[in-house]
């Protein structure tokens, strides 16, 4: 399995630019969640971002926390996280990046943890309550073992943060591209093209943008905002909750990457 | 019921607690920020506007004199005569925050964050709240300052407190339920850390315990700590000396933190916090965090938490719902491990006969959660002797709660 940079550095060296649709894992169902995997890496992904379903999930909107409640009321554990991901990575080209709250990983120990998540095949670890104060103790035994911690950039950010953030940050920097939690929104602030441009200054990093994208054109627009990736989450959970999910995520992660393709 | 120990020796020496928090916003391991990027300048701004205000001599004189004429401070410290007579071991005195406006100890918080918003010029104020009390003492203070209000509660407690909610409304302030998760004040507080997320710019959020990420927990802490500097003062005002034991009932912690902090360093001074057993410990149904939880983070820090086997928060039991919570504030935490404070818990039963207890023997109707450490007295007061004195924090008043009891108890 390829790391998260060197996926960045193969898209970059052609030119292109990645698409990195999110799902949570066992919503519906985990049998589901194998069979989305697959369908959106052949149609167009380029790095896929698997949600761990938790209890207290503070950086989700309504929609991704509807969908870690019904996975957690039908059982699904970590454990069962990791044996998806192990059986279906292998039949990927798309790095897996874990996102995971914070205290399944304390829980769990976090050299155990990122051994486990590793062992299963995961590359990238994005933990959403985990700021960069706190993220230490995360980020040496994450290098060690293999595993990129992505580190976040918010439009609340002050700028004085954002060198230490992208230094820190591993694989590339997740813009968070408005003020709130997860969710679809009509859509895209402007100041995100001037956080990636003053971010440009200080990183030479990746820079991907997620929080609110759902439509092709706003992924299309951060693009060619000069970002190196756009990351939509609630619009396929929502679109892969519903009866006919899998085509319909098909549907819309392969209009995504034409839009993101468009852009020269 | 836990058994106490007879003679307790603490385990430490004050100098060793040093600053708390440290630089970081830590008790110990316990704290921090655990929270979304988003909110990282938000706390820092809190954190550098709240030391700043509480060494301003402007600021502090106004939030005295609101303290005085709008709440009714110094809240007293009464002698409950008949409830020590019942036990004819130590004199047991109730420090009265449920005389304080709106009934209980919750807006000595309420109304220091207040003027601080205004300060910081956030004109809208958004709060969680489990049995109401700190709902209704934040809508109370900004329909006092005019600012906007909107407060979150779980649909189950909406219920149980319907009281409450009317009383919020009437002031003006927005009530959004919450139905996700357990429908209480766990996921109320979630809700409350989304909107802060998405409106923190225009926002402040006035949390209501000593739980939360750094500086809540200072922050709370310092502004309640009024109540333990008052008992102080009347201690020695009474019998010229210290208390020898200090109680309190424990959900997040705010009043019992009000109560200890003045007391921290005085090492003679035994203090124990009492929570939640709900229908027992050895049953799922419970909150007693610091008694049977494991450390975990929740709402933006590390604490004792209660938690299944994968790290997933659990639901908390209690009959009160201002208890009902399966975190509770780091400085606890931290207090615990230290051995310098001790953790005890109590059922809903032992909560709601303590309650009675206090009606019909000093006519004082405390709240559910108030009668959590009144009940613990049970197996206190057997191992005390008449020369101590223990000052319980009589947290708030329980006409909130009559709805819950008329339907537990007959009379």
């Amino acid at each position: 399995m390829i790391s998260v940079s060197a996926k960045f550095e193969q898209l970059r060296s052609h030119g292109k630019a990645a698409l990195i649709p999110f799902i949570t894992a066992g919503d519906p169902d985990l049998a589901t969640t194998t069979e989305a995997l697959k369908i959106l890496d052949r149609s167009g992904a380029d790095l896929i971002e698997l949600g761990v379903p938790y209890s207290d999930p503070l950086a989700d909107g309504p929609v991704i926390q509807a969908a870690a409640t019904r996975a957690l009321a039908k059982g699904v554990t970590l454990d069962q996280v990791l044996d998806l991901v192990k059986n279906v990575a292998p039949e990927l080209r798309s790095p897996i990046i874990l996102f995971c709250y914070y205290n399944p990983i304390l829980n769990l120990g976090i050299e155990n943890f990122l051994q486990k998540i590793y062992n299963a095949g995961a590359r990238g670890l994005v933990v959403p309550d985990l700021p960069l104060e706190e993220s230490h103790v995360l980020l040496e035994p994450a290098a060690k073992i293999g595993i990129e911690v992505i580190l976040l950039v918010a439009p609340t950010t002050p700028e004085a943060r954002f060198e230490a953030i992208a230094s820190q940050s591993q694989g590339f920097v997740y813009l968070v591209s408005s003020t709130g939690v997860t969710g679809v929104r009509s859509q895209v602030s402007k100041k995100v093209q001037s956080i990636i441009e003053r971010l440009r200054t200080v990183t030479d990093k990746p820079i991907a943008v997620g929080f609110g994208i759902s439509q092709p054109d706003q992924a299309k627009q951060v693009i060619e905002w000069n970002a190196d990736g756009a990351i939509v989450g609630s619009a396929m959970v929502r679109l892969l909750a519903e009866e006919g999910g899998l085509k319909a995520i098909e549907e819309l992660c392969v209009n995504l990457k034409r839009a993101i393709a468009s852009v020269i | 019921m836990t058994i106490t120990p007879l003679a307790p020796t603490p385990k430490i020496k004050p100098d060793i607690l040093g600053s708390r928090p440290d630089r970081l916003g830590r008790f110990g391991k316990f704290g921090g920020k655990y929270v979304p990027e988003t909110l990282m300048s938000a706390l820092s701004d809190l954190e550098t506007e709240a030391k700043y205000y509480q060494q301003d001599p402007t600021f502090l004189k106004e939030l005295d004199g609101y303290l005085t004429d709008y709440v009714g401070r110094p809240s007293p410290l009464y002698l409950a005569e008949r409830l020590t007579a019942h036990y004819g071991t130590a004199q047991i005195y109730l420090k009265r925050e449920d005389l304080n406006h709106t009934g209980a100890h919750k807006i000595n918080n309420a109304l220091a964050q207040a003027l601080l918003a205004v300060r910081m010029g956030k004109k809208r104020i958004i709060a969680e709240t489990g049995a109401g009390q700190h709902g209704v003492a934040t809508a109370t203070v900004c329909a006092r300052f005019g600012l906007e209000c909107v407060i979150y509660m779980g649909v189950h407690d909406m219920e149980r407190q319907s009281l409450n909610v009317f009383r919020m409304k009437l002031m003006g302030a927005e009530v959004r339920p919450v139905a996700s998760g357990t429908g209480t004040l766990k996921d109320a507080t979630s809700e409350a850390i989304r909107d802060w997320v998405t409106n923190v710019e225009t926002t402040h959020y006035i949390l209501g315990s000593v739980a939360g990420p750094h500086p809540y927990p200072m922050l709370v802490r310092d502004f309640h700590a009024v109540i333990g500097r008052e008992t102080r003062q009347q201690c020695l005002d009474k019998w010229q000396g210290l208390p020898d034991i200090l109680i309190a009932c424990v959900g997040g912690g705010s009043n019992a933190m009000g109560l200890f902090h003045e007391f921290v360093d005085e090492p003679a001074v035994r203090l124990i916090g009492v929570e939640a057993a709900g229908q027992g410990v050895d049953t799922d149904k419970h909150a007693a965090t610091l008694t049977q939880g494991r450390v975990g983070v929740l709402h933006g820090a590390m604490s004792y938490l209660l938690q299944d086997q994968d790290g997933q928060v659990q639901e908390a039991h209690s009959i009160s719902a201002g208890l009902d919570y399966p975190g509770v504030g780091p400085e606890h935490s931290y207090l615990k491990d230290l051995g310098r404070a001790e953790y005890y818990s109590v059922t809903d039963q032992e909560a709601l006969d303590a309650f009675q207890r206090l009606s019909q023997l000093e006519g004082i109707i405390p709240a559910l959660e108030t009668a959590h450490a009144i009940a613990y007295l049970e197996t206190l007061m057997p191992q005390l002797n008449p020369n101590q004195k223990i000052v319980l924090n009589c947290s708030g008043r329980g006409d909130k709660d009559v709805q819950t009891v008329i339907s537990a108890i007959d009379l």
